[in-house]
């Protein structure tokens, strides 16, 4: 894989010239490749991962919502993704192997903001034939980092 | 009981390490941004990890023979003649031992009598020292330069040879310097050596990582060196496993006897759930050690750039994980300059004298970290800078 893409999925902040240094490319080429990457959709986005929790926010939810279907006829399970994709409470949608179809990861404010839209807006929708809501109580990591700080006696005074 | 009369005079002697200082100013700080440990940040691959864990399942807890299981041995051995073209009987010409560390000890207490001199480059590696006045003898530090790539110069041996010239040791790819010394570098110290009663004591724990295309070459490889050379290697930095405490020393069979013998007696034998677990790493770990090289020479460009950036000398170093650049340019002693930047950016960097008197002028900072991690440092280094009109 291009070493640009590992680089800036594991820190998406460094700048063209630092990724040029890192990969002995000039920096107007990263910036090509880069704007490339993003016209073909490789590059979908850069995310900000934020540890909610240390903020001590109460007003920040998040449920994992599984969802059973019925495909339709002509569109299969694609029509059914957009429509529940459409919505803004909903982060991310997922299709998924095994004991249900969709699996919809929806944030809100409160627990009761979350049901609500389950009840009113996904449950109601045609080929929805059930769902299951699971709220999420405490995040551990986070697109692949470590939210809740570790803390060991690594080497403190080791000079080597 | 009055201690200082009735301890060991030479042990009393060593002097403390000066970092210790920073360290526990560093304890009492929180935020503290550190780029001064010098191991791998990744963990030992998961498959290493696994044999390990299995072997204690299966109750393999013993003891293994003084020299190391017969498997290691023979597998170490296999090592060093594909990766370096280096043959060695893993019978007679193999001990291994706890840490590279150990192996550094036992090579010097074989190989040097009271009064004799050790050749040490510097800066490099704190325990070659303290370990040779242990052992009764004298350490004569040998200057590298900044103008030589840091590396070891004929001359500079030649000139300091003497009639009690024990052991030489030659430590590259250097900590902290990550100088590197390619085979035309090491033709020209075995020219001098050649024909001596020098042995060399070849510290090669980062023969893994070296950049710019050119790996490793050791000096035993070299005519006529390696029946002077004991070779000293570990899993620590290459496989990341510091933690393990698993190196070995290699050399010809009657060094190696002498140093299993006081192996033996103040040892007995490596951890064997580690040399489980060296066996795996050395059977299907190469992969591993690119991955991690490639990742560390990534750094090692950044963070080059970024000192550059910042308008402080750097040389590129073409080994091991550290960066030496010069902070010569702001006035400040080596130590003055790490404590200040401490104390005020909290960012944690080792004066470049805790590895000899001539690494003064230095601070090393070490790339074993994230690129976050490596540029927020960089970032507060800058500010230090510029807030003190340093450059």
């Amino acid at each position: 894989m291009d070493a640009i893409l590992t680089i800036l999925n594991d820190n998406p902040r460094l700048s063209n010239a630092e990724i040029a240094a890192m990969t002995g490319m000039t920096a107007d080429e990263v910036g090509e490749r880069i704007a490339a990457y993003e016209r073909s959709g490789v590059l979908c986005g850069y995310k900000t991962i934020i540890n909610w929790e240390k903020l001590e926010r109460t007003d920040k939810v998040t449920a994992i919502i599984e969802l059973k279907v019925t495909p339709r006829k002509d569109t299969g399970f694609e029509a059914i993704a957009e429509e529940v994709m459409g919505f803004d409470e909903v982060e991310s949608v997922s299709l998924m192997s095994g004991g249900y179809d969709f699996s919809v990861c929806v944030t809100g404010r409160t627990f009761q903001e979350i049901a609500l839209f389950v009840a009113k807006r996904l449950a109601p929708l045609d080929s929805v034939t059930s769902t299951t809501t699971t709220f999420v109580l405490k995040k551990y990591k986070e697109d692949g980092v470590i939210l809740s700080s570790q803390s060991d006696e690594r080497g403190a005074d080791v000079i080597e | 009981m009055n201690y200082d009369s009735l301890l060991n005079r030479t042990a009393l002697r060593i002097p403390p390490s000066g970092i210790r200082r920073f360290f526990d100013i560093a304890a009492e700080m929180e935020d503290v941004i550190s780029l001064s440990v010098g191991e791998p940040d990744f963990p030992t691959p998961w498959h290493v990890r696994d044999v390990a864990i299995d072997s204690l399942q299966k109750g393999r807890t013993g003891y293994s023979p003084n020299r190391g299981f017969t498997a290691l041995c023979r597998e170490i051995c296999g090592y060093y003649s594909r990766r370096f073209g280096l043959d060695y009987d893993f019978r007679s010409e193999i001990v291994v031992t706890v840490g590279g560390s150990e192996a550094i000890d036992l090579a010097i207490r074989t190989l040097v009598n009271p009064g004799d001199e050790v050749l040490v480059p510097q800066p490099s590696f704190v325990c070659y020292d303290p370990i040779a006045r242990l052992a009764g003898a004298r350490t004569v530090p040998l200057v590298t330069r900044r103008e030589d790539e840091f590396r070891l110069t004929a001359q500079a041996l030649r000139e300091r040879i003497t009639d009690r010239t024990r052991l030489l040791i030659l430590p590259f790819p250097n900590n902290p310097t990550g100088a590197v010394m390619r085979r035309e570098h090491l033709e020209e110290i075995a020219a001098v050596l050649r024909g001596t009663d020098i042995f060399v004591l070849a510290d090669e724990i980062y023969s893994e990582l070296t950049y710019n295309g050119q790996p490793h070459v050791s000096i035993a490889s070299l005519d006529g060196m390696k029946e002077r050379t004991v070779v000293v290697n570990g899993f620590s930095k290459s496989y990341a496993m510091t933690g393990w405490r698993l190196g070995y020393a290699l050399g010809p069979a009657p060094i190696i006897a002498v140093m299993t013998k006081v192996h033996q007696y103040a040892i007995m034998c490596a951890p064997t759930t580690s040399q489980h677990a060296a066996i795996e790493a050395l059977r299907n770990g190469d992969e591993d050690i690119l991955k991690m090289r490639d990742e560390y020479d990534m750094r090692r460009r950044l963070i080059v750039r970024g000192f550059r950036e910042l308008g402080l000398d750097c040389f590129e170093p073409e080994g091991a994980f550290y960066v030496f650049p010069s902070i010569a340019a702001t006035g400040l002693t080596s130590e003055e300059f790490c404590e200040r930047l401490l104390r005020e950016k909290h960012v944690a960097v080792v004066p470049g004298n805790a590895f000899g008197a001539c690494g003064e002028g230095f601070i090393r900072v070490s790339y074993a970290y994230s690129t976050a991690h490596i540029n927020e440092a960089l970032r507060r280094i800058g500010q230090f800078l510029k807030e003190n009109n340093l450059l």
